[in-house]
């Protein structure tokens, strides 16, 4: 007999609806997320001589490279007397955080098949996880940033004009905007490739071919002037607008746009959105697919 | 009372596509969506077979359970048999949420925690202590929760010693033993076991099995448990359920559970691949009766095997000299059985359709065995058929005292007393 008070603590059916998220449970699971990112970092650079210094010498290297490439042979202009070498190193910590994102949440199913095959939690926790152990790592590497930054403005024989300057507020802003973009990305992919395997081939690529439609070596204004019918490709790229802003913020050189900035940001919710609604639906019965 | 059932579960169905992903994926997903959108029902859910493993299929889907219906009350400890591809790992996997049903569905008021596979997420670089935070969090516990535990945990693991060396570094057993500390310490109301006893060493297993009672007996909490060791089943359960190509075949107290379980196997079918001989007189079929079932022998039980024979020449008892043979699943010969060596009743004129081979209290360990038949007629070989069927032999208590010589002991069990 069916009583009005039967009360159950959750209900497994195949219903799915559109929206279905378990904050609560998610919040239970807190622990799991910080034990996650703990073990992310003290596993990744377990039994290597540099351990954590490979934070640093990935992005310096790449920079220096960048500095060469597209400053001393191709000519780019960092602009308003902007190192090219910081510029460079302002683009690539910034990228570089959405880009760890992005590929870091990519996978979440197939690298925890193993996982998700035989324990439930909210698997939400996972790509999470991937998040927050990146923001230490981009933490470290804004670190260096700073130490580069201070070098060249107070040190270097040559003058700049860059100083830091009120916009700097909006960083962490800015921040939570880059992680929901790359998340959400990320979020949607990981969803895709469980059925359709193609996708992990794109990722690969596709997002290097991003770093070029980034701005992160060139700032926008001189892609402008320079092709100006391709221009649109970039324009409305809120990845690109999110680097931008970023080395605007720190170098105070121009005035931050902020309606791009408000545009970045509502594209990125919705992507971060789209993201967890897919993830939601896929996360019930992708161990069957995958 | 309504109150008392802490788990149900409704008419759950998983439905599974046959074969490859691949092909028709697109053309599959899209016709579903067109149904869809039109709020039609999913077509493809319509199709589908059940789920018996040996048979080709016709339908590309296949319904690995359907129709599960059973309640289960707090406290209890329910066993869940059946043989290979039954269903067993499909329910759980549903029960503990990894993968959702395609219809029907299961109310809960407790937590479910599985042991589907002990030591899910253990990463071999971090220390046994770090591997106990994150397998117990994976597991659903808090912090604090494993924090209250730890030392506990760490006891019952008997790997005190270890626990600040890298998981890596442990064998098999003591990541296992570890994972099983941190699984037995969880306090979910509903606890999910699959198989984990198989591994293990005596000591460990005895512990493992008195922690499973504790936590039904003493804590009340609910433990489903699956398993094909019948006599863990029997000890642990007090009702069971047998899953037969996808559905429930049985459900009820657990002895009657396990009679259910033996009997319904398939009956022994004869298999012909290697036979030689005149064929004067065949055998047809081999039947096998005992306490249980026809396929399974308990040992310490009487055990018929009774060979049917297909002697339509009339060739009388004096003539047919007839023994079979019994090997172990390695091919190792076990016994020898025959009419050269023992006496019978039966009258040397009278015309033989049948024989059948009585042991009073059959006296092998339990395991799978195999039977070549070895049958001649005036001295020449009429049917010798090599492994013509196998029978399995489990646990029925030789010695009356619920224990069992190990199997890597030996296979014989000879009736002894120490006086």
């Amino acid at each position: 007999m069916k009583t009005a008070q039967e009360h159950w603590l959750y209900v497994i059916s195949s219903k799915k609806k559109l929206i279905d998220f378990n904050f609560k449970e998610i919040w239970r699971y807190r622990d799991l997320l910080f034990l996650f990112v703990k073990r992310d970092i003290i596993t990744l650079y377990k039994q290597t001589v540099l351990g954590p210094l490979w934070y640093l010498i990935q992005p310096l290297f790449t920079s220096l490279i960048f500095t060469l490439i597209f400053n001393n042979l191709a000519d780019i202009p960092t602009g308003n007397g902007v190192p090219n070498f910081l510029f460079n190193l302002a683009g690539i910590t910034s990228w570089n955080y959405f880009k760890d994102c992005l590929i870091g949440t990519s996978d979440t199913f197939k690298k925890n098949e193993n996982i998700f095959g035989k324990v439930y939690f909210p698997r939400v926790i996972m790509p999470m996880s991937v998040v927050v152990s990146n923001l230490l790592k981009f933490g470290i590497q804004i670190g260096v940033f700073i130490g580069f930054y201070i070098y060249f403005i107070w040190f270097s024989s040559k003058s700049y004009s860059v100083s830091p300057n009120f916009n700097l507020a909006f960083l962490p802003l800015l921040i939570i905007v880059m992680a929901l973009l790359g998340l959400g990305l990320g979020m949607i992919i990981s969803s895709m490739t469980t059925k359709y395997r193609d996708l992990i081939f794109l990722v690969q690529f596709g997002v290097q071919l991003l770093m070029y439609g980034s701005a992160v070596m060139y700032p926008m204004s001189y892609f402008e002037e320079k092709l100006p019918n391709y221009y649109w490709l970039i324009e409305w790229n809120p990845i690109a607008i999110i680097v931008e802003a970023f080395r605007t913020m720190v170098f105070g050189t121009d005035d931050l746009d902020s309606f791009k900035l408000i545009y970045a940001g509502i594209i990125s919710c919705i992507i971060f959105l789209t993201g967890l609604v897919i993830f939601n639906k896929t996360e019930k019965s992708f161990i069957d697919t995958i | 009372m309504e109150s008392d059932i802490i788990l149900k579960v409704e008419d759950v169905g998983k439905q599974y596509r046959l074969g490859l992903v691949g092909t028709g994926t697109i053309s599959h997903d899209l016709n579903r969506w067109w149904n869809k959108i039109r709020g039609k029902e999913d077509p493809y859910l319509k199709v589908g077979e059940t789920n018996v493993r040996s048979e080709k299929s016709s339908s590309e889907y296949v319904w690995a359970i359907k129709n599960i219906t059973f309640e289960v009350k707090r406290g209890e400890v329910l066993g869940i048999i059946g043989k290979n591809g039954a269903g067993k790992s499909t329910l759980l996997k549903i029960l503990s949420r990894v993968t959702s049903p395609t219809t029907g569905e299961i109310k809960t008021r407790g937590r479910i925690a599985s042991l589907l596979e002990v030591g899910t997420g253990f990463h071999p670089e971090m220390t046994g202590r770090e591997n106990i935070f994150l397998n117990g969090a994976i597991l659903g516990m808090t912090k604090a929760e494993i924090n209250a535990k730890i030392d506990e945990i760490i006891d019952f693991s008997g790997c005190l010693r270890y626990v600040d060396t890298p998981v890596k570094r442990y064998s098999s057993g003591m990541r296992v033993r570890l994972a099983f500390a941190v699984a037995a310490f969880l306090e979910p109301d509903i606890l999910v076991v699959d198989e984990v006893l198989a591994v293990g060493d005596a000591e460990f297993q005895k512990k493992a099995i008195g922690k499973m009672q504790d936590i039904s007996s003493s804590d009340g909490r609910t433990v489903l448990f699956v398993s094909h060791d019948m006599a863990a089943i029997q000890n642990l359960c007090s009702r069971s359920i047998v899953l037969k190509n996808g559905s429930i075949n049985f459900i009820g107290y657990t002895s009657d559970a396990i009679t259910n379980y033996l009997t319904t196997e398939d009956g022994n079918k004869l298999q012909l691949h290697d036979r030689k001989g005149s064929g004067i007189v065949k055998i047809v079929s081999i039947e096998i009766f005992s306490e249980h079932s026809k396929t399974n022998i308990l040992t310490g039980q009487f055990a018929n095997f009774t060979f049917k024979l297909n002697n339509n020449s009339g060739v009388t008892r004096r003539d047919i000299r007839f023994d079979f043979r019994i090997d172990d699943e390695k091919g190792q010969r076990i016994a020898w059985l025959s009419d050269f060596v023992v006496s019978e009743s039966l009258k040397p004129d009278a015309v033989v359709n049948s024989i059948t081979f009585r042991v009073n209290r059959f006296p092998l360990n339990k395991g799978t065995y195999h039977i070549t038949t070895y049958l001649t007629v005036r001295g020449t070989v009429s049917d010798w058929i090599q492994n013509a069927c196998s029978f399995s032999v489990t646990d029925g208590d030789f010695y009356g005292t619920g224990k069992t010589p190990p199997l890597n002991q030996g296979k014989t069990l000879l009736d002894y007393d120490i006086i």
